[in-house]
């Protein structure tokens, strides 16, 4: 540690860090623009400038820029300093000279970085007669929308999305006053992280599209933490409501999961909560037809109800939280509680779960696997199904050559990629077909899933001769398991990255026997959002639950739509006597319910999920949806078994009973309490307000009615209100209920440096989340059994799923942007399988006629088929011409 | 009067060939180069004095000396030649190289070997058209005759050179800038440090010389560092420079003389005095990046320390003057437009404080200045000074701004009195 | 699609560098020589040839002044607008080159002849006012000797 001195008063620094680092985390006000925490100094904006002093009878000093400048022990500063002051007003207006005078009316206004700025410089006059530049936007596609007139020439952008995230298609033309910031002509922005530039844009160039079709200010939002439910990494998100529609959703830091930044399908996919495809209401179809007459709440109860009498089959769901499984689990008996997804995809989720439980191998979370300095993927292409996973993995390419780079500090981002070029940590990328992440591999292997384990296998055996040995392996792919298994033997902190998406256990069992190998972490990456959570809690498959329904059972499905997970869901709704679900969303489950309950989105609802770490996370209610008879999926189920007379559920007044039944039930579990503090949580005896205290509006809102304002909804389950009412976010709230990034003078998301301990170090109030997976203690579970090769069979075309960033996610499909982004269903066959445009492809109740996709590295007797785009998936299929 | 740099040079303005530039000793620096080790030659540099003839001044061997030298030293190393030359008032590099491009060539595989690089570029601009033609026909000699590629004169030195045509822009002169031009991207300037000995082009070490340091050092190597020391008896600094002269004289040149030349006996003596007719106000001693001078100083020797004192720089050494009839405003209107149209868009004040400033003063032009543009103006002359921004191409256009502001302060204040340009200029 | 003398030149200017991408700059000025400015198909071409994306060579190709992403006449004339050749009489130049072409700085003449463009010092003070036409430099120069120096180039 250092000490540096500013303003006369000295402070510790690390002398590691940049003076503007420093200051911010020392919460000391200094403007900025161009410095990113994650992106690092380039020294562009000029705004941060300070007077650097030589010493103490230095009076004259001079001007550097904070950001460019080593927090080196014994410097002395000044902010206050006249000059530097002078001369940042002075950037300000710079800045300002052809900046539009409409933050009154502009979109970013209220969370503008470049406001914010102005007003801490004291700017507040204007001395430019000329008139302004102008400049015409862009059509950037549905997600991102593009206002060049209030660029600031920062250099974010392109820094993040080209630098940072490996994109193509945007960057700046132009010189001198004249510079554009776009892509080479309109069109849609390619990376599936063109969302993050909402954020890092420090004014409003590019905001958020979805935002715009529904706008409303930040301060008018109400906010809660959130979890993304669009895969398994458990991204921590603020979605923000105002009149019962969710508007958008915003980054929340976790430093050991998404930091910074989240995917677009994780920013975007939310509109599914506002589709109207909602189920609103408790409905009782019937007749042929399937009319649907609406039920009062408690109708609904009472028709449920006496069904518990009977024999009563649950089917829970991987995108339910694990409350409400656990309501279900309670209501039929873990005995007749079943997962809700296909016996391959049990069997995957379950394998994944005992490797992390049972080998020594710990899961890393996303901001280790940023750290590792050597990476082996197996089988996983995570841009498309983790998407915040490859961004991470981009990172991961900078480690080892960053480590190579002696004086030159770490934040000098511009010197740094200079010295280091195009040198990367080693990467090593085994997959089906090829991946967005490929550029970032040293060299690897597309290949079936049987062979990518039996790469992964032999990696396992070159590194421990404990692991098992593979028969008649390719010269060359011997020749790289063993470079594989050289590299990882002398990295530090190797991680291997697998996952369930390629369908095979035989690549799961392989990545881990690496990782056990060779003492690395292991990134397991799962199908859903609470996959993980579905996995612990146990129970059967689909196909299971298919035996355990006799004929005239009840059947209560949970937030789940079984046709697409299995071709047999119309054989197993039709044996059941009554079908209840519960859900959110109208879909072809749901067309089949006898009763159907109308269940809360993530934003309507809290629970917990647990993500592919095993890491347990609680999600708030963002809303409290008025006029429906919409609740959580466990409170349904909890008047269900009430009504009925049962007493398990009897105490269940608010979601920490629930849970405390949970911990009570499943001490195994008992972690899920910790995820978050309790409702019971008070600051200075208040609940934390949902709505920041300048929100607008409230009673005009609702002056069509009554311009009285409506008490607020009461919340038992949260310590949060829905109103403005309550503590404030500038106090150090426990990590896991930060409801949004804002502080006085800060109320863009730059605010978060107050809300760290330091400049990219965790939140004051902790990590949010609690790991519910430990690794095993006990010997390596040596899995002795690898795959032989893949065959050919004649006649006969191994389906390998494609995953898509857009399309394979059914909730996020209910966002038009997302949906506009999907592919259309196709079928993906090597060149010499392309039999035509168009093949007819069927097997295991598959039929389908799809136009073709020619994959050169796709290997001949396989055939990709994209999931969610076309039903569920069959393991075989036979392929032939249209 | 010795003139090394410009003796050879042809007064038909037909190029020297390889031939004619060994028959007057050409490349016998080289071959004495090629007979020390490195460190020897980074000595006998050092010991010369010789400071950058591209407009910093600073000493050639000491920048030299911060190559990390040796077997584990990045490699390859690169010298590249800064032939960019497009600072406004200024042509001297394009002398030597369409003159005598042999001399820079051999100046470069000089420097090559005395921090064991193994490829060079020249960075041209690209007007100079002739130039180009003649450096890349003496590379193609020199090649043939064994004094580039594999093993220079069976000495086993090795070095490649490469002529990079500049797709045109002040910044690229600008010497990180110039590095990032030739990586093929666009030329910013680079945050130093690192500096380009260590982090250079494409991340390795590199030496960027102007031409006519090049230039001198084949009659460093050749004659010693006491023979070149003593070029000058008027200065701390050695050897010779070219001084040149644009403006209203009666005849605009450019002369090698002894470093410390005054600006009277380039002027009076070189370059005939005044034209008939007009009067000397001022003068840029070296270019459109330096402080305006005036008659006061015309004894001053134009060395690198000395105008320093008086507030400015020696620059590149081509001095532009301004008469009595010529408008002081119009001068920096014109110079300031050059310096807002070639601001690279990195930096804040450059980028947007260069174009208003060009505006205010094509208004003042128009007639259309107002009470409190020279308030912004000095407001910009102060804040777009060294240090304040990302590269020295903003200071650079502050001088003479400022220093305008200063000497000729009258002018500008009747340009908003009268509300029109007292010299009949219109922007 | 990229002629073979330009991929050629091309490859020639790769030769001199470590990888393909640090010839974006002279890849683009080959292309231009061939064809007097480079088209959106050009640059796309360009970018393929050195796995680039289009947008970044966008990015290089609109920062330099002597890379044309519109067409441009015959001849293109470069007309120094800085500081000595301005005292000299450099808008006098400019306003009979005006006049005489019958277009505006940064038009072409309808004929396809000649593209006006301004340029920063030629470097050829001593000699000024001065302009370029293509390749050549043309010193000393008054209006009146404008029109039998254009009528050279046709
Ligand atoms: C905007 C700008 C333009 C420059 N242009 C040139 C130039 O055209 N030629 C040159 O030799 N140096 C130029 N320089 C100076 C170079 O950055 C560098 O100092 C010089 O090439 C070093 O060579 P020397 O040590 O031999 O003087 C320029 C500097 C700046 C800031
Ligand atoms: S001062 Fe700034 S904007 Fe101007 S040329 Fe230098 S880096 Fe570019
Ligand atoms: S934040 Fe320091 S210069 Fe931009």
């Amino acid at each position: 540690m250092a000490t540096i001195v500013v303003d006369g008063r000295p402070y510790e620094a690390d002398p590691a860090r940049n003076l503007l680092d420093v200051c911010l985390s020392h919460k000391l006000d200094l403007p900025y623009f161009c410095w990113h925490p994650a992106m690092g100094s380039v020294g562009a904006c000029r705004q941060c400038a300070v007077k650097q002093f030589k010493d103490e009878n230095d009076t004259r000093g001079r001007l550097v820029m904070a950001c460019m400048t080593p927090a080196a022990d014994g410097a002395r500063f000044s902010i206050a300093d006249p000059e530097a002051k002078a001369f940042r007003a002075s950037v300000i207006e710079w800045l300002m000279l052809n900046h539009p005078h409409d933050c009154p009316v502009c979109d970013e206004g209220s969370e503008c970085h470049l406001q914010d700025m102005t007003v801490m410089t004291g700017h507040n006059e204007r001395r430019f007669r000329f008139p302004k530049r102008s400049y015409v936007n862009q059509d950037l596609g549905p997600f991102v929308n593009h206002e060049m007139n209030r660029c600031i020439q920062c250099y974010r952008c392109v820094r993040f999305y080209r630098d940072y995230a490996g994109g193509a298609d945007l960057d700046v033309f132009g010189v001198h006053d004249g510079l554009y910031f776009g892509r080479a002509g309109d069109g849609t922005l390619e990376s599936e992280y063109a969302g993050n530039l909402v954020e890092v844009c420090p004014t409003g160039v590019f905001t958020d599209k979805t935002l715009k079709r529904h706008y409303a200010r930040k301060w008018d939002l109400q906010t809660a933490p959130s979890i993304c439910v669009h895969c398994s990494l458990g991204c921590n998100v603020i979605p923000g409501e105002r009149a019962g529609e969710l508007r958008r959703i915003r980054n929340r830091y976790n430093r050991e999961i998404n930091g910074h930044f989240l995917c677009d399908r994780g920013r975007y996919g939310y509109e599914f909560v506002n589709d109207e495809r909602r189920v609103r209401r408790a409905l009782a179809p019937h007749g042929p037809d399937r009319s649907a007459d609406p039920l009062d709440p408690n109708e609904a109860i009472a028709r449920v109800a006496p069904l518990l009498a009977g024999r009563v089959v649950g089917i829970g769901s991987p995108r339910a939280s694990l409350e409400a499984n656990f309501a279900l689990q309670t209501l039929v008996g873990p005995d007749r509680f079943f997962q809700g997804i296909s016996t391959r995809d049990k069997r995957l989720v379950d394998t994944a779960l005992a490797l992390l439980r049972e080998g020594p191998s710990r899961a890393p979370t996303l901001h280790e696997v940023e750290r590792a300095d050597a990476v082996l993927v197996l089988g996983e292409d995570a841009p498309n199904t983790a998407p915040r996973l490859a961004l991470a993995l981009r990172q991961t390419a900078g480690v080892v050559p960053r480590q190579a780079v002696a004086g030159i500090p770490r934040w000098h981002d511009n010197a740094v990629r200079e010295l280091i070029q195009d040198a990367k940590t080693p990467i090593y990328l085994a997959t089906p077909v090829a991946t967005r992440i490929d550029d970032l591999a040293r060299r690897g292997q597309h290949a079936p899933p049987e062979e990518i384990a039996r790469l992964g296998f032999a990696v396992a055996h070159a590194l421990n001769a404990d692991a098992p040995p593979v028969g008649g392996l390719a010269p060359e792919v011997a020749a790289l398991a063993e470079e594989i298994a050289g590299v990882l033997r002398a990295a530090e902190r190797p991680v291997v990255v697998t996952g369930t998406s390629c369908g095979s256990e035989a690549v799961l069992r392989a990545a881990a026997q690496v990782a056990w190998a060779c003492g690395a972490g292991l990134c397991c990456v799962l199908p859903e959002c609470n996959s993980m959570g579905l996995a612990l809690l146990g129970g059967g498959s689909l196909d299971d639950a298919a035996r355990a329904l006799s004929d005239g059972d009840t059947l209560i499905v949970l937030e789940n739509d079984l046709y697409e997970r299995t071709t047999a869901a119309d054989a197993l709704l039709a044996r059941a006597g009554h079908v209840v679900v519960v859900d959110h969303l109208a879909h072809a489950t749901g067309a089949r319910a006898h009763t159907l309950l109308p269940a809360g989105t993530f934003a309507e609802s809290d629970g917990t999920l647990v993500n592919n770490e095993g890491r347990a996370q609680r999600f708030f209610q963002v809303f409290a949806p008025s006029g429906h008879s919409i609740r959580e999926s466990w409170r349904w189920l909890r008047d269900v078994m009430n009504a009925a007379g049962r007493a398990e559920a009897a105490g269940w007044h608010a979601l920490d009973d629930v849970i405390a039944a949970l911990a009570a039930a499943r001490p195994d579990l008992a972690g899920v309490r910790d995820a978050a503090p309790s409702a019971a949580w008070r600051f200075a005896g208040n609940k934390v307000a949902r709505l920041p205290h300048r929100a607008t509006g409230r009673t005009a809102l609702h002056a069509d009615r009554s311009v009285h304002e409506p008490r607020a909804v009461p919340d038992p389950d949260a310590p949060f209100n829905f109103s403005m009412e309550g503590a404030g976010v500038e106090l150090p709230l426990p990590a896991a209920l930060v409801p949004r990034f804002w502080s006085p003078g800060w109320n863009s998301e730059q605010a978060l440096h107050r809300f760290q301990e330091e400049v990219e170090g965790p939140l004051r109030g902790g990590t949010p989340g609690v790991r519910l997976v430990a690794p095993g203690a006990g010997p390596i579970p040596w899995w002795r059994d690898p795959p032989g090769p893949f065959r050919r069979r004649e006649g006969e075309w191994r389906v390998v799923p494609l995953h898509h960033v857009f399309g394979s996610d059914p909730l996020s499909m209910l966002s038009p942007g997302v949906a506009q982004r999907a592919p259309a269903p196709y079928v993906a066959l090597a060149p010499a399988d392309a039999l035509g445009a168009a093949v007819v492809v069927t097997g295991e109740g598959f039929a389908a006629t799809l136009p073709v996709r020619v994959l050169p590295e796709l290997t001949p007797g396989t055939a990709g088929l994209p999931v969610g785009l076309v039903g569920p998936l069959p393991a075989v299929v036979e392929v032939k011409p249209a | 009067m010795e003139t090394p740099l410009t003796g050879r040079i042809r007064a038909d303005g037909e190029v020297v060939t390889l031939a004619e530039y060994r028959r007057a000793g050409g490349y016998e620096g080289l071959r004495r180069a090629l007979g020390m080790t490195p460190a020897e030659v980074q000595a006998e540099v050092k010991a010369s004095k010789l400071r950058g003839r591209g407009g910093a001044g600073f000493p050639t061997g000491i920048k030299w000396s911060f190559v990390p030298m040796g077997p584990d030293a990045p490699r390859p190393k690169y010298v590249v030649c800064n032939a960019d030359e497009m600072e406004p008032g200024t042509f001297k590099d394009r002398l030597l190289m369409e003159g005598d491009p042999h001399q820079l060539v051999e100046g470069m595989i000089i420097a090559a070997h005395a921090i064991e690089a193994s490829v060079g570029y020249v960075f041209l601009r690209w007007a100079y058209r002739t130039a180009e033609r003649r450096l890349r026909r003496a590379i193609a000699e020199a090649y043939e005759a064994g004094l580039l590629g594999r093993d220079i004169l069976g000495r086993g030195v090795d070095f490649d050179l490469h002529v990079h045509v500049s797709a045109g822009r002040y910044i690229c002169g600008e010497e990180t800038a110039l590095l990032n031009a030739l990586e093929g991207k666009r030329a910013n300037p680079r945050a130093k440090p690192p500096y380009p000995q260590v982090s250079g082009l494409f991340g390795k070490p590199t030496v960027v010389n102007n031409v006519e340091t090049f230039v001198n050092l084949p009659h460093i190597l050749a004659r010693g560092a006491q023979w070149f020391d003593g070029l000058s008896t008027l200065s701390a600094d050695g050897g010779t420079k070219l001084y040149g002269v644009s403006g209203r004289a009666r005849r605009p040149g450019l002369w090698e003389l002894p470093i410390g030349s005054t600006a009277r006996e380039i002027l009076y003596e070189r370059a005939g005095g005044m034209r008939d007719g007009y009067r000397l106000r001022g003068f840029l001693p070296g270019g459109a990046s330096t402080d305006f001078l005036t008659e006061a100083h015309l004894d001053m020797p134009l060395d690198f320390d000395t105008p320093m004192k008086h507030g400015s720089r020696l620059g590149t050494g081509t001095m532009i003057l301004l008469d009595d009839r010529t408008c002081p405003v119009g001068m920096n209107a014109n110079l300031q437009r050059f310096f807002a149209q070639e601001s690279c868009g990195w930096c804040t004040p450059c980028r947007e404080g260069l174009p208003w400033v060009s505006r205010l003063l094509d208004a003042m032009e128009r007639g259309d200045g107002r009470p409190g543009d020279l308030e912004k103006l000095a407001h910009h002359a102060h804040f777009l000074g060294p240090g304040h921004t990302f590269c020295a191409l903003a200071p650079g256009a502050a001088e003479p701004l400022q220093s305008g502001l200063r000497l000729f302060r009258e002018d500008f204040e009747r340009h908003i009195a009268e509300r029109r340009c007292p010299y009949g200029g219109s922007a | 699609m990229l002629t073979p003398e330009e991929i050629d030149d091309i490859r020639h200017a790769i030769a001199t560098l470590p990888h393909k991408q640090a010839a974006a700059i002279e890849a683009l000025a080959i292309v231009q020589r061939h064809r007097r400015w480079i088209d959106d198909q050009a640059l796309r071409d360009v970018g393929e040839h050195l796995e680039m994306s289009v947008a970044a060579l966008e990015g290089v190709a609109t920062f330099y002044n002597h890379l044309f992403r519109r067409p441009v006449g015959r001849h293109v004339v470069r007309l120094c607008d800085s500081v000595t050749c301005w005292m000299l009489g450099g808008d006098a130049l400019r306003s009979g080159l005006r006049a005489t072409l019958g277009v505006d700085l940064g038009e072409t003449t309808p004929d396809d002849r000649f593209t006006l463009l301004t340029i920063p010092c030629l470097g050829c003070c001593d000699r000024a006012p001065a302009l370029m036409i293509d390749d050549d430099l043309h010193t000393d120069l008054t209006p009146g000797a404008l029109a039998g120096l254009l009528r050279r180039y046709d």
